[in-house]
Parts: C-alpha cells; sequence; structure tokens
C-alpha cells in the first residue's frame, strides 16, 4: 500500500487550494448530503440555465479527498448539460471500480483514480458526485 | 500482568497489515477474542448444539445448560442477584431499546421528564428521543462542564421530581472520562426516577456492581469485551423486570396461546423471543471466564498506565488536541491533528499498521458540543503495550511529515 498512489500532488494542490469553494445565491438548487458514518458534509450549489449547469460551488467539512474531489467536480460540470453532468458522474463511478476512464472536461480527476486501492475512502470521494446526481435529477424532476 | 502471555491468547494479533506488525488500537469499538472464547463457539457448534428449552434429547438438555450457564456467569459478573434479572440481547443498542420501548414507553406520560447527557452515544440517546415524541415526556440534557465531566449539582439541578427516567454512559466512548454513576442513581432514586447505565464501555474495562450502584438497568455489548459479536445482556432489577411487557412476540417467549389471548412466560424469558442467540451467549461466558482468569482489577490499572501514558506521549506532539479529562479515563484517549482530517491521520497510520477509530463515533450532539465534525480515537484494552503507544507517536509524527510536506 503506497500512500503517494492516494494522495497525489494534484489531490494536494485541490485540497489546500480548493476551486469554487463557497456560496451562490438562495435560488440556485441546493443540495445538503451528509457522509453518516464519518460525520462529513457537503452543501453543494449549482446555478442552471436553459438546461445546462452555468455553476457550481460547494461549502462543507471533509477530508482531503472528499474535499479535492468536490473541487474538481465543480470545475468539471461547469457549462454541461444535464446529461453530460450525469455522464461524467457516472465516469466517475466507474473510476471508483477501478475502470480505466477518462475525463477530458477535467483531467485532474483521474488523480483520484487510486482511491480505488483504499475501499475505506470511495465514500468520501463520491460524496460531492452524489449531490451532483442528487440535484440534477432533482432539477429535472422541477422541470 | 504478564503482557506477552495474554498477547499470546489473541491470534489476531499476531499478523502483518500492510508490511508491518498489526497495532490495533480500535478496541472500544470493537475488541479482538482470545482462543478461549473461539473455541467454545466452535466446540458448542460441533458438539452441543441444539435449540434450547424444549426438546427432551441429551443435545436439548446440553444447549439449555450451555445457555443458561451463561446467563449464570453473566450474573455473577455483574453481581446481579439472581440469573433472571440477566437478559441475553443482540447487544446494548437491543437491551436500552428494550427499555425504552417497554418501561418508558408505558410508564412516562405528558408532563414527565426522561434525563440524558449530550455525551451519550445514539444508542443511548435515541430510544429516549423516541420515546419521549411517543408519550409526551419532555427529553432532558444534564449539561457538561468544560471538560466533559459531569458534575453532581448539574444533576440535581436537571432531576426533578417529574423525572421517570435517568439514563447515563457509565464511561464515555469518546472522552473516557468515568462518570459518578453511583451518585447519579442516588439522586435519580431520591426523585423517584430509575435509572438506566449504559455499560458498553464500562463492564470490558473495570468491575462493575449492579447492587452496588444499585442501578435500575444496565446494559452491555459481548463484543467489546472479547465476546462475539451479535451477543449482549440487559440486565433489570427483578421487580421491575416481571412488571414489564414485551416489545418482541413468538416463539420461546409464551406460556398460554389462544386465538385471541396470549399470556407471557416469567423473566427473563419473557424478553428473549425467538430461538435465543445460543451460540454468542457461550462466547460471552467464555469471555468472561477469561477477563476473570486475568482479573478485572488487574485489567483496569494496565489501561490506566496505558491511558496516562498515551495522554502524556500524544500531549507532546505539536498541533495535536486531546478531548476530554486528564483524569479518571479508561484506556482511550480522542484526539484531533491541526489541519490533518481524522480520516487522513487514520489513512497514513493504516499504512503503517496502526488500526484507530476516525468519524464521529455515533456521538453527533457530542461532536457538536466539542464543536467538531469528526475526530480520530486510539482505544486500548489488555493486550496493548506501551511500545504499540509509541508507534502511534512516531505514526502521527509521519503523518505530520507526510500532511505538511504534501499541502506545503
Amino acid at each position: 500500500m503506497q500512500l503517494d498512489d492516494l494522495y497525489r500532488r494534484v489531490i494536494m494542490d485541490h485540497y489546500k487550494n480548493p476551486r469554487n469553494r463557497g456560496t451562490l445565491d438562495a435560488e440556485a438548487v441546493t443540495i445538503n448530503l451528509n457522509n453518516p458514518t464519518c460525520g462529513d458534509r457537503i452543501s453543494l450549489q449549482l446555478q442552471v440555465e436553459d438546461g445546462k449547469v452555468v455553476d457550481a460551488k460547494f461549502s462543507g467539512e471533509g477530508c482531503s479527498i472528499s474535499l479535492s474531489s468536490a473541487s474538481m467536480m465543480t470545475e468539471a460540470v461547469k457549462g454541461r448539460t444535464y446529461e453530460e453532468a450525469i455522464g461524467l458522474a457516472e465516469r466517475f463511478s466507474g473510476l471508483m471500480k477501478g475502470e480505466p476512464v477518462e475525463f477530458v472536461e477535467n483531467e485532474d480527476i483521474e488523480a483520484l483514480s487510486g482511491v480505488n486501492k483504499f475501499p475505506a475512502r470511495i465514500k468520501c470521494a463520491t460524496l460531492a458526485w452524489n449531490a451532483l446526481r442528487k440535484g440534477i435529477e432533482q432539477q429535472h424532476q422541477h422541470e | 500482568m504478564n503482557i506477552e502471555a495474554v498477547r499470546e491468547h489473541f491470534p489476531i494479533l499476531h499478523q502483518e497489515i500492510n508490511g508491518h506488525p498489526l497495532v490495533y488500537l480500535d478496541s472500544a469499538a470493537s475488541s479482538q477474542k482470545p482462543r478461549s472464547v473461539i473455541d467454545a463457539v466452535s466446540r458448542y457448534y460441533e458438539q452441543d448444539h441444539s435449540n434450547v428449552h424444549r426438546g427432551v434429547h441429551t443435545l436439548g438438555s446440553r444447549a439449555t445448560d450451555a445457555y443458561e450457564g451463561a446467563r449464570e456467569k453473566v450474573a455473577k459478573f455483574l453481581n446481579a442477584a439472581a440469573p433472571e434479572e440477566i437478559i441475553f440481547t443482540r447487544g446494548t443498542t437491543t437491551a436500552l431499546n428494550l427499555v425504552a420501548s417497554s418501561y418508558a414507553r408505558s410508564v412516562c406520560k405528558e408532563g414527565d421528564e426522561i434525563v440524558i447527557t449530550p455525551m451519550e452515544h445514539h444508542a443511548n440517546l435515541i430510544p429516549w428521543q423516541q420515546a419521549a415524541k411517543a408519550t409526551g415526556a419532555t427529553l432532558k440534557y444534564i449539561p457538561l462542564q468544560p471538560d466533559g465531566t459531569i458534575s453532581l449539582a448539574d444533576v440535581e439541578a436537571t432531576v426533578t421530581a417529574n423525572t421517570k427516567v435517568v439514563a447515563v454512559t457509565y464511561v464515555s466512548n469518546v472522552l473516557g472520562g468515568v462518570n459518578p454513576i453511583k451518585e447519579i442513581t442516588s439522586i435519580a432514586h431520591r426523585n423517584g426516577a430509575v435509572m438506566v447505565v449504559d455499560g458498553a464501555q464500562s463492564t470490558p474495562h473495570k468491575k462493575v456492581d449492579v447492587q452496588d450502584i444499585d442501578c435500575d438497568f444496565y446494559a452491555l455489548s459481548g463484543h467489546k469485551m472479547c465476546g462475539p459479536t451479535g451477543i449482549g445482556a440487559l440486565y433489570g432489577k427483578k421487580a421491575l423486570l416481571s412488571n414489564m411487557e414485551p416489545i418482541e412476540f413468538g416463539g420461546e417467549m409464551i406460556d398460554t396461546v389462544d386465538l385471541y389471548e396470549s399470556t407471557w412466560k416469567d423473566i427473563p424469558y419473557r424478553f428473549e423471543g425467538g430461538t435465543p442467540i445460543i451460540a454468542g451467549a457461550v462466547g460471552l461466558g467464555a469471555a468472561i471466564d477469561f477477563l476473570e482468569q486475568i482479573g478485572m482489577d488487574e485489567i483496569d490499572q494496565h489501561e490506566k498506565r496505558l491511558a496516562a501514558y498515551a495522554y502524556d506521549r500524544l500531549s507532546t506532539i505539536d498541533g495535536v488536541t486531546i478531548y476530554g479529562p486528564k483524569e479518571n479515563r479508561v484506556g482511550l484517549i480522542t484526539f484531533n491533528v491541526d489541519d490533518i482530517h481524522p480520516h487522513d491521520v487514520s489513512t497514513v497510520l493504516d499504512a503503517e499498521g496502526i488500526a484507530i477509530r476516525a468519524g464521529h463515533h455515533c456521538c453527533q450532539p457530542l461532536m457538536r458540543w466539542l464543536n467538531v465534525s469528526s475526530t480520530a480515537r486510539a482505544s486500548f484494552y489488555l493486550y496493548n503495550t506501551e511500545e504499540e503507544i509509541d508507534r502511534l507517536v512516531d505514526g502521527l509524527l509521519k503523518t505530520k511529515e507526510f500532511f505538511g510536506y504534501a499541502i506545503g
């Protein structure tokens, strides 16, 4: 077990300098999710227009893996249609299962492939992505 | 206590994890099992198993003797007045739910109070929340002192003549402090309330005498005291248990069954519906034999030494915050490392072969009281050594170094 497989430089960079950390207007789609096994929580906000995510921000508490994953996800999801956003989340699930998937939207995400070797940490990595799925589904039903 | 001899009893300890000898510091979550417990469960299944309390055949008698023998061991271990005051349950959670669902829901009404503390494990908190909601009783909290202890003046101020139940943990699974449970019991009784003690974290580590405490109910889990998972017990005073209704109905717990009415067996059987946890009880009995052979006072002393040593050593690390009182604690240390999430601490330690717990420890209200979202926790048992604490300290220094380097 190599720690460097998990804690890659790009992950640590997102952890130290998270992108899109903050809040959007109250009208934005807001999803609050907990990881009940450890107490971590994320509040994800999505600004949607004409079937597209135009902005995304997150706040909350978590470990290096969950915060860096949220940071990367918010970068990747901007400008995506709902379908593309769900597709991203599905590809991320594949990454967690060890599948060879690519993220042309944000290659940083591929650095999280090492989480697959640390099963106890997969829930940390997927928290933000589960919030994304929930938010898109919520908005889809609303429209 | 010869620690090397004690460690020899635990097969699981003698292995490498990620290339390092295992250092198991998560016994407050679940303890490891000595060979004698593992063998007792196997032997029971290989030689004595049958259903209990019904077959006339020989195996039926052997299984019944084994199961009832385990009940007697638990009763003696807690110094209960009689074996029928011991009800076997799935664990502490089930035991506390039984008291809340059967006793509290029938006794409490609007205007009554149920008193607990913010340091309770979810298992000694949610059952009372639910009982209060169902009955209209008010749920009240004894406030905590800044160091996480309970002051008897606060107990006096919170418990009133309207209080029907006081439920407090003997030892906090996060703060590690030993609560003045005998004194709290006496205040509860003076106000006419029954006293329920969560013994999940006390029973494995110190001598418990329920008659001396004079508590009305006491709950424990087998798997935290060298026994198997899936077995625990509720102690209840006979006079109270005898007047309580069962909450599970079915086989094993009935006296007569008619088409529209049924009657119940005496205690403890009326609370043990269905085929009981026979092998689990046998394993718990073997665990008690093992602990008594080592000696509960010996175990208590050993853990106190480890706790003091760990407290001192962890205090010397820059950026480490320890939660809970310094004095009068059991062998567990809950802490955080500045700027490093407990998950990350735990993953780096795991790479060194060291198992600790990271999370909210089933104590979300207490986490909010501590103003943290989660913590790390190292917990010790009779098989841990000072060298293992040294490895923990080295591991924490390495964690700081790794994260200091990684995030620059």
